[in-house]
């Protein structure tokens, strides 16, 4: 797989065309400041992201992804309240996702059932859960330390000041690098992309499709548990409606970079690459205060466009050839 | 299209389910027993299941629908706005508009899936935020109160005949005008047979494209329709009405029987779901556990029936991931 294939150049051109554009339209939108700012609503995004597309390009989908976030801010909350430390409360955290994953893995393995109707499923259930337990209520009241992880630069942690990477964008880069690295370079990686393309055929020549799926799944649930954390950290407290409706910023994040969304087919650069598209391009239309149910419409029309246009093209391509 | 195993047992069983439920709940609170609250339980039902009539005919062709709840909420805010900077336009007219602007939305879902060969799932994800946000635009953020929406529209769904309010007629005339497709209608068996083995239809020389775009279609009008009493019934229109609805749209739908892989899924199934959620709705409040307790109920029963309708036909599993060559295979050619 080529680190940039020609789909991965368009967003690549579209991203410059964004900072140009924006930059040039408005004040400030160029300082260094405002670009690391544009980050922070993309990159738990993009953490879910990452897991949603292993999960698409092995054929599957998680769309319960956003309320097992929900769910694993909810745990640590109660792991604080119940006096636990800073490590046991990330624990839980990870536990409670991994959890979520797992039973979203078992339906789907175990009772070969399609993962969009287990995890529309688990969606209800899982933030029904939440709003169950939370009501109208929320938790707060969080320890310094997650909201210097949230809100903080890796300048101010390791004491160079200028450096004003927020530790979010720096946790999603190495994230990335890794399950890039895991999809792109070693043999599991292959195996999911055959699993993707035909899962019978990756089944008779000996691939474990399903203990893969199983994984997967608990990825999702964990990689969850840590974007909720690390937005728990910055917004500072849990609400049941936590992170409502991520699930649909994942799934356009993930076909936005060019995964086929019918599996076996899609990069993680793409990928990376569409969210800092999105992250930078609703940042600019809320420094113009446009309202953010009219940027998911365009985020919304994004989507569509984004499948249209290449198989459009190829039409084209193929008529005029 | 093949028969599911036992499709009269299932639908006995939901409904003796649904019995049982109701029994019990009754024995806690006679109150629950009453004509009366039988009437709220189908008020309450009757939005769903016109909702859920449209939805089954996309999911019986491997399709589905999310944007339906965006749909309705849309269509319902426009005809309000309509209505209210037209107040002279008749109760007809504003049915009839509602009814067009729906189609014409899910005309779009029906179009770029059937022209692109994309994937259902993910146009109708996009068309969902994108009506959503259109409502925002139309409505500049603004709500249409109480006192603001048209007393025509408010009246439709209130407005009695033969005892029974106007709302749960419409439901009954949408059921029934489901039922004559999917039995008798030649249209109605296509999508059986279009959702059962969409390549073997194309071969029968069943026109596939226009039956797809077809169930898109009715199931936008329905929609609008269902926006227009929504509207009427809670008398008010704003950005997030129904927010979320359309999960349990599919939920009942599931519930029902109504196979989300394609071709499996009978209007009878589909009308007790919508019952089962009505009634477990109702019981809720009755029998005072916290309303919070709906959604995750609601999961919960979709994981179990998806479970045990796995466990009756096994080897049927189907995904609606499935790549779109091989459902359409030709459907270009």
């Amino acid at each position: 797989m080529k680190a940039l294939d020609t789909w991965e150049r368009v967003l690549l051109a579209l991203i410059v065309a964004v900072y140009v554009g924006f930059g040039t339209g408005i004040d400030g939108f160029l300082s260094p400041y405002a670009v690391a700012d544009s980050t922070y609503n993309v990159s738990e995004k993009a953490l879910i992201a990452l897991a949603m597309a292993l999960l698409v390009v092995a054929g599957e989908i998680d769309l319960s992804i956003a309320a097992t976030m929900a769910l694993a801010s909810l745990a640590m909350g109660f792991a604080m309240k119940a006096g636990a430390p800073l490590p046991v409360m990330l624990a839980v955290a990870a536990a409670t996702g991994a959890a979520c994953g797992a039973l979203n893995g078992w339906l789907v393995t175990r009772w070969k059932l399609p993962s969009i109707v287990v995890t529309i499923g688990t969606l209800s259930l899982y933030r029904g859960l939440a709003q169950v337990v939370l009501g109208d209520q929320a938790i707060t009241g969080y320890p310094e330390t997650l909201s210097t992880w949230g809100n903080g630069s890796v300048g101010d942690v390791i004491g160079v000041p200028w450096l004003i990477v927020p530790i979010e964008f720096a946790v999603l880069l190495v994230a990335a690098l890794a399950v890039g690295l895991f999809l792109h370079r070693t043999v599991h990686g292959r195996r999911l992309y055959a699993i993707g393309a035909n899962p019978v055929a990756s089944r008779f020549s000996g691939i474990a499709v399903d203990r893969y799926r199983f994984g997967l799944f608990v990825f999702a649930g964990l990689m969850a548990a840590l974007a909720a954390v690390l937005l728990t950290g910055r917004i500072g407290s849990t609400r049941p409606n936590l992170a409502m409706g991520w699930e649909l910023d994942a799934v356009t994040i993930v076909i936005l970079g060019g995964v086929a969304i019918e599996g076996g087919r899609g990069s993680i650069v793409g990928t990376v690459l569409a969210a800092v598209l999105l992250g930078s391009f609703t940042f600019a239309l809320g420094m113009l205060n446009v309202s953010g149910i009219v940027m998911s419409m365009i985020v919304g029309a994004l989507l569509i466009g984004a499948m249209v246009l290449p198989r459009g093209v190829r039409h084209l391509r193929t008529r005029f050839a | 299209m093949t028969k599911s195993p036992t499709p009269m047992r299932r639908e006995w069983l939901l409904l003796g389910i649904i019995v049982l439920l109701a029994l019990a709940v009754g024995a806690r609170a006679p109150v629950f027993l009453t004509w009366r609250n039988a009437l709220d339980i189908g008020n309450d039902s009757a939005i769903l299941a016109i909702l859920v009539m449209g939805q089954m005919l996309v999911l019986l062709t491997r399709g589905v629908d999310l944007s339906v709840a965006s749909n309705l909420a849309l269509t319902g805010m426009l005809c309000a706005l309509a209505a209210k900077a037209w107040p002279a336009l008749p109760l007809p007219v504003l049915v009839l508009m509602a009814c067009a602007i729906g189609a014409g939305l899910g005309f779009v879902n029906g179009f770029l899936i059937m022209r692109f060969q994309l994937p259902a799932i993910v146009v109708t994800l996009g068309t969902m935020s994108a009506y959503r946000g259109a409502i925002f635009v139309a409505s500049g953020g603004a709500w249409v109160n109480d006192h603001q929406v048209h007393p025509a529209i408010k009246g439709l769904p209130r407005d009695t005949l033969f005892g029974l309010p106007m709302l749960i007629w419409c439901a009954a005339a949408v059921v029934v005008l489901a039922l004559v497709l999917l039995r008798w209608r030649r249209e109605g068996r296509e999508l059986y047979a279009l959702g059962g083995n969409p390549s073997a239809a194309l071969y029968a020389g069943i026109p596939v494209s226009r039956r797809l775009v077809m169930a898109y279609t009715l199931c936008g009008a329905l929609a609008g329709l269902a926006g227009l009493l929504w509207v009427g019934r809670y008398s008010i229109a704003f950005t997030e009405l129904a927010a979320g609805y359309e999960l349990t749209v599919i939920a009942a739908c599931v519930i029902g029987g109504v196979s989300i892989g394609g071709g499996v899924g009978t209007v009878s199934g589909a009308v007790l779901g919508v019952l089962f959620i009505g009634v477990i709705n109702g019981a809720l409040p009755v029998i005072q556990v916290s309303p919070f307790w709906q959604q995750a109920i609601a999961g919960a029963v979709i994981l179990v029936s998806v479970v045990l309708n796995a466990r009756a036909d096994r080897s049927r599993g189907r995904q609606i991931l499935e790549r779109p060559a091989a459902a359409l295979q030709g459907a270009s050619a």
